[in-house]
C-alpha cells in the first residue's frame, strides 16, 4: 500500500520566528496524481514546498518521500532524490544561455579529475537541451544567448524545461503561468499534460481556478499555514473551491486545529 | 527570412540574433582612444603616438613606446585578472594592492643571497641557513601568503556575511601593517639570481599572456566559471541550483589573492626589492581595468579578454598623457576621472538592459 505513495507529510510545520507560516499539514500524494494547491497569498504554499525541497529546514514534523524518511540538507539533495521543482521566484540566472540555466549544478563534464576546474561538456548539454525543449514547443531564437533577453514565457518555459528534461520522481511548480500571456500558459498547461501522460506526479500551485480544474485530479487547500480542505475534483468546483479559500468552509476534518 | 529551423521541436536557430559580444565594443574604445592621441600627437607635438615617427628603418611602430605600456600595465594586469573573477560573483577586492605589498616582503626575505660582492647581504632577514635558497621557496612562500589572505578574506564574506567591501577593506589595512612590521619599514633587497630572472626583462609580458589565456579559457570552459558566472548573476537561484555558494566564494577569493601575490613575486623580482609601500593602490587601478573592459559591478558580466583589452586602454591612456608631456598629477586625476567614468558607463548599460527586457 504505501509502496503506492510517493510523497508524504506528517505534522510539517515551519514558524519563522513568530510567524507561524505552516502549521501541521498532513498531505500525502500517490504515484501519477497531479495535485493542485490553491490558497490565498500567504497562505503558507510557497513555505511547504521549501521545506519539502530542503531549501529550507522544517521548524518539526516528518517527510517520506518515496518509501524513506527525508532529511533534505539543501535543494540538490532533494533533486538527486528525484524532486524536480519550478520554484516561484525564477532560479535562473540571466546572464547565462538556456543549456547552461538547465544543467546549472548538475552539468555534464569530462575530465572530473580536474575537481572544480573540469571541463564542461557544452555539446552533450546543448544535445539535451535541445531534446528537453522538444517537449515544451517553445520558441527560443538562439540557445546560446543570456536568457535575460527572452520574454518571460520563454524563461518560464526554460525553468519547466529544466524539470521535464530530467526524468523526475514528483514535479514541483509554484504558480507557473502566474505571470504568463494566454500563449504562454497554454505552452505550460501542454508540459503538465506531457508529464500526466508520463505518469509522473505533480504538485501544481495556481490561483487559476479554470487551469486547476483542466489538470488535475485533486485540490488541496492552503488558509492561513493550515491545510483547510482536501478536495477530489469530481466532488466540487469553482464555487466551492473558492469559499474553502475564503474561509466561508472548512471540512470537518480539518476544523479542530482552527 | 533569416529563421532556420533546427529541425527539432520548436527551436529555431537564428543567426541575426546572436549577442553582440560587450568584447567588441572595448575593443572598438581602444581603437578610438588611439586614434585620439594620434590626433593630439600630430596636432600638439608633430609626432605619432604608436607609430615610429623617426624614420627608423626596422619597425613600423615606436616599439619602445609599446613596451612601456605593455609592461606597465602587466604587473597589475595579473591582479585584474583575479578581481575580475571576484567582481563576476558580485563582489570586491580592496586587499590586491596591500597584499601586493605584504607578499613581496615575505617572499622576498627567503629570495635573499648571503653574499654580495663579497660582503655579507646589508638587507638580510634571515640567519644565513634561509639563504641562498632554491627560487621554489620563495614562490611557494608568497603564494602561500595569498591563500592566507585570500582564505580569510572568503570566509569572511562566505560565512559571516560581512559585505565584501568591509571584509576586504580590512584586510587592505591588516595587510598593509604586515608589510611594514616584516622588517620594521627596511626595504629587503639582493635577491638569488633565479629569482631576479622571474620579471626581468619582458618576462612580466609573458606571465601576464600566460595567466590571460589560462583564466580566460577557465572561465569559459569549466564548472568553476559556470558557477562563478551563475552566482554572480542570480546568487539565490545558485544556491537553488545545488551550488555550494560559500565554498565557491572562497575559492575565488583565494585565487584572487594568489594572482595578487603572483604579481607582489614577479614585481620585487623586476625591482631587485621589495618595500613595505608596494602595490600601493593598485586595487583600484585593477578594478578600473575590469570595469572599462566591461565588467559590470552587479556581478555576472564581463570577461578576462574584456579586462585585458581594459588593461590596454588603461595603459595607453596614462602613457598617452606622459607621451603629451603631461604632469603626473594630471595622470593622478585622470585615472581618477576614468574609474568613475567606467562605473557611470557600466550602470547606465545595465538601466539600459534592464529597459529592453
Ligand atoms: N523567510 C521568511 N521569513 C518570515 N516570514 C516569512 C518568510 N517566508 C514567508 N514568510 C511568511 O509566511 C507566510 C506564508 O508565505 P508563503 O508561503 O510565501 O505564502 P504563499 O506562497 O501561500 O503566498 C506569509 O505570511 C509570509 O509573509
Ligand atoms: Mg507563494
Amino acid at each position: 500500500m504505501s509502496n503506492d505513495i510517493i510523497l508524504e507529510t506528517r505534522d510539517l510545520t515551519k514558524h519563522y520566528g513568530g510567524v507561524h507560516a505552516l502549521e501541521g499539514a498532513n498531505f500525502t500524494l500517490r504515484k501519477g496524481e497531479h495535485v493542485a494547491i490553491m490558497g490565498d497569498n500567504g497562505a503558507g504554499k510557497s513555505t511547504f514546498v521549501r521545506q519539502i525541497t530542503g531549501v529550507e529546514q522544517r521548524t518539526r514534523g516528518e517527510i517520506i518521500f518515496d518509501g524513506q524518511p527525508a532529511q533534505f540538507a539543501g535543494p540538490l539533495d532533494a533533486r538527486e532524490a528525484g524532486i524536480e521543482t519550478v520554484f516561484q521566484t525564477l532560479a535562473l540566472a540571466d546572464d547565462l544561455d538556456v543549456p547552461d540555466n538547465l544543467f546549472l549544478g548538475r552539468e555534464k563534464t569530462k575530465w572530473d579529475w580536474l575537481g572544480p576546474f573540469r571541463l564542461l561538456d557544452y555539446k552533450a548539454m546543448r544535445d539535451a537541451t535541445m531534446a528537453g525543449l522538444e517537449k515544451t514547443a517553445v520558441k527560443i531564437p538562439n540557445l546560446n544567448n543570456p536568457i535575460r533577453n527572452m520574454s518571460g514565457g520563454q524563461r518560464q518555459c526554460v525553468a519547466i524545461a529544466r524539470t521535464a528534461t530530467f526524468h523526475s520522481k514528483l514535479t514541483i511548480m509554484d504558480e507557473p503561468t502566474a505571470a504568463l500571456g494566454v500563449q504562454e500558459t497554454a505552452q505550460v498547461e501542454n508540459i503538465i499534460r506531457t508529464l500526466k501522460e508520463a505518469g509522473e506526479p505533480l504538485i501544481l500551485i495556481s490561483h487559476n481556478m479554470r487551469q486547476v480544474f483542466d489538470l488535475v485530479d485533486r485540490i488541496i487547500v492552503f488558509r492561513r499555514g493550515r491545510i483547510c480542505a482536501n478536495l477530489r475534483k469530481e466532488d466540487t468546483d469553482g464555487q466551492d473551491v473558492v469559499a474553502y479559500i475564503t474561509g466561508a468552509k472548512t471540512q470537518p476534518e480539518y476544523a479542530e486545529a482552527e | 527570412m533569416s529563421d532556420h529551423s533546427h529541425g527539432i521541436g520548436g527551436l529555431t536557430f537564428d543567426r541575426s540574433k546572436r549577442a553582440w559580444p560587450n568584447e567588441i565594443n572595448v575593443l572598438g574604445a581602444l581603437v578610438l582612444i588611439i586614434v585620439i592621441f594620434e590626433a593630439l600627437g600630430a596636432y600638439l607635438m608633430g609626432q605619432s603616438f604608436l607609430f615610429d615617427s623617426n624614420e627608423r628603418f626596422d619597425s613600423i611602430f615606436n616599439e619602445a613606446r609599446l613596451r612601456i605600456i605593455i609592461l606597465q600595465v602587466s604587473i597589475i594586469g595579473i591582479i585584474a585578472i583575479g578581481v575580475t573573477q571576484v567582481i563576476i560573483t558580485g563582489g570586491i577586492d580592496l586587499s590586491s594592492g596591500s597584499v601586493v605589498g605584504a607578499t613581496a616582503m615575505i617572499a622576498m626575505s627567503f629570495a635573499q643571497v648571503a653574499e654580495v660582492n663579497g660582503y655579507p647581504n646589508p638587507k638580510a632577514i634571515f640567519g644565513p641557513g634561509l639563504m641562498d635558497l632554491p627560487v621554489l621557496v620563495p614562490i611557494v612562500v608568497g603564494l602561500i601568503c595569498g591563500v592566507i589572505a585570500g582564505a580569510i578574506n572568503g570566509m569572511l564574506i562566505a560565512y559571516t556575511r560581512i559585505p565584501p567591501f568591509i571584509a576586504t577593506l580590512g584586510m587592505m589595512v591588516t595587510a598593509r601593517g604586515v608589510a611594514k612590521w616584516w622588517s620594521k619599514g627596511n626595504p629587503v633587497s639582493f635577491p638569488t639570481d633565479s629569482y631576479a630572472g622571474i620579471g626581468s626583462g619582458m618576462m612580466p609580458v609573458v606571465w601576464f599572456v600566460a595567466l590571460a589565456v589560462l583564466f580566460h579559457l577557465i572561465l569559459k570552459y569549466t564548472v568553476y566559471g559556470k558557477h562563478t558566472y551563475a552566482i554572480g548573476s542570480n546568487e539565490d537561484g545558485a544556491r537553488m541550483a545545488g551550488i555550494n555558494v560559500a565554498r565557491h566564494k572562497v575559492l575565488v577569493y583565494v585565487i584572487a589573492a594568489m594572482l595578487a601575490s603572483f604579481a607582489a613575486i614577479i614585481l620585487s623580482s623586476k625591482n631587485l626589492t621589495a618595500q613595505a609601500g608596494m602595490g600601493l593602490v593598485y586595487e583600484l587601478d585593477a578594478i578600473a581595468m575590469a570595469v572599462i573592459g566591461g565588467v559590470s559591478l552587479s556581478g555576472g558580466r564581463g570577461s578576462i579578454l574584456g579586462t585585458v583589452l581594459g588593461a590596454l586602454i588603461f595603459g595607453v591612456i596614462i602613457s598617452g598623457f606622459t607621451f603629451l608631456r603631461l604632469d603626473a598629477y594630471y595622470q593622478e586625476m585622470v585615472k581618477g576621472v576614468i574609474i568613475v567614468a567606467a562605473v557611470v558607463l557600466d550602470q547606465w548599460r545595465q538601466r539600459r538592459a534592464a529597459s529592453k527586457s
